[in-house]
């Protein structure tokens, strides 16, 4: 009864786990789709993957279970990771539309689709599981290892070559050839010399501001972000945070206060008058 | 619980997946988007590997997984020297073959 039992459902156990890490699943899939930032879609689909791997666990798919968190979780998703990094991390999308009206489209296209698959899913004749105790006997990835080396032996050797392609390949698209020698520092220093331009090392950021975060502008005597303080990535970015109003409001606020402690009485803001102005 | 629920688990993150590619237009996301595709029928292969009580399936999904990283691995690649070339991640400015 209970073998029976066991071909046509699971275990409660097995049932929690898989309404509650199920459920989390599909949250983080969402997430992936709809987060603006690529770092949070990454996040977000390595903990799906996690949760992916706990449920090949659970299907008796202990080999693959493991390499899921080694290879998707240690692996790609870190490559993934490197990349945004490289990219540029606040790289949002620009919510503009090329196509129109092609959002909404996408939407029910995929809504159509997922109605088609659980549709089809739900109409096949899929009330027998036989389960993989008789499979696993030998233990599981003695089981993968002996089908692997015989029938899927051909495929198994392909794979090496696709392999071997795609590491190629990546070292093909990422490596840039050198046309002409690296300028040295010395030979930069003299050019800068040559053509009168900004001399001195840069001036550090954050100067004057509330940070001294590199993605912060120093300020200017009067409160203005100086272009120079911050890297010229950053800049092409467009990830400088401006923060000179809230540092002038911060100085206006202890001015404040300074006078009320010292009982004064607020200084007039100093007026400018113009030179031709004044002379009349 | 019928497993049969592990296979429709797979089939709505295939879709979110599938949705991903056709909405987003930034090229890392979308090539997650396809990762996600990907893992949600390796969950499938593995469901019906222990509905049919044989390891096929785990061997396929096992394929899955290393045409995977071969893809990530040249995608990527190909992402980071878009980059390069447009300054832009984005699948919309890719519309030229050359600059």
């Amino acid at each position: 009864m209970t073998e029976q039992l066991a071909a046509y459902s699971t275990s409660t156990g097995e049932a929690v786990q898989f309404w509650i890490l199920g459920t989390v699943a599909v949250i983080g899939a969402l997430c992936t789709v709809f987060m603006r930032r690529a770092v949070h879609s990454a996040l977000c689909l390595a903990g799906t993957m996690i949760i992916l791997a706990v449920f090949y666990l659970a299907n008796g798919a202990y080999f693959l279970g493991v390499v899921q968190i080694v290879v998707y979780t240690g692996a790609i998703m870190m490559l993934f990771l490197f990349v945004v990094m490289l990219v540029g991390v606040t790289a949002a999308d620009s919510l503009k539309e090329t196509i129109k009206g092609q959002r909404w489209l996408a939407l029910l296209c995929g809504l159509g689709f997922g109605v088609l698959l659980v549709g089809g899913i739900g109409n096949a004749a899929l009330t027998e599981f036989g389960g993989l105790a008789e499979a696993n006997a030998g233990g599981n990835v003695q089981g993968l290892a002996s089908l692997m080396f015989t029938r899927y032996v051909f495929a198994f050797e392909i794979t090496g070559a696709l392999l071997i392609t795609a590491a190629v390949g990546a070292m093909v698209l990422t490596h840039r050839e050198r046309t002409e020698r690296a300028r040295t520092q010395r030979e930069m220093a003299e050019q800068r010399v040559r053509e009168g331009t900004y001399l001195p090392p840069l001036p550090a950021p954050g100067v004057y501001a509330r940070h001294n975060a590199v993605d912060i502008a120093g300020l200017l005597p009067d409160g203005t972000p100086s272009d120079l303080t911050v890297s010229k990535t950053l800049r092409d970015r467009g990830q400088v945070r401006d923060v000179s109003q809230e540092a002038l409001n911060d100085l206006r606020a202890l001015e404040q206060r300074a006078e009320e402690r010292l009982e004064r009485r607020a200084i007039e803001p100093p007026t400018f008058k113009r030179a031709e102005e004044a002379s009349k | 619980m019928n497993p049969v629920n592990y296979l429709y688990l797979a089939a709505l993150l295939f879709t979110i997946g599938a949705t991903g590619v056709l909405i987003r237009r930034n090229a890392i996301v979308v090539f997650m988007c396809v990762e996600l595709m990907l893992n949600a029928c390796n969950l499938a292969f593995v469901a019906f590997s222990r509905m049919h009580g044989n390891l096929d399936g785990q061997i396929i999904a096992f394929f899955t997984m290393v045409v995977a990283a071969a893809e990530v691995v040249v995608g990527l690649a190909i992402i980071v020297s878009l980059f390069r070339s447009r300054h832009s991640a984005s699948v919309d400015d890719a519309s030229l073959m050359k600059l």
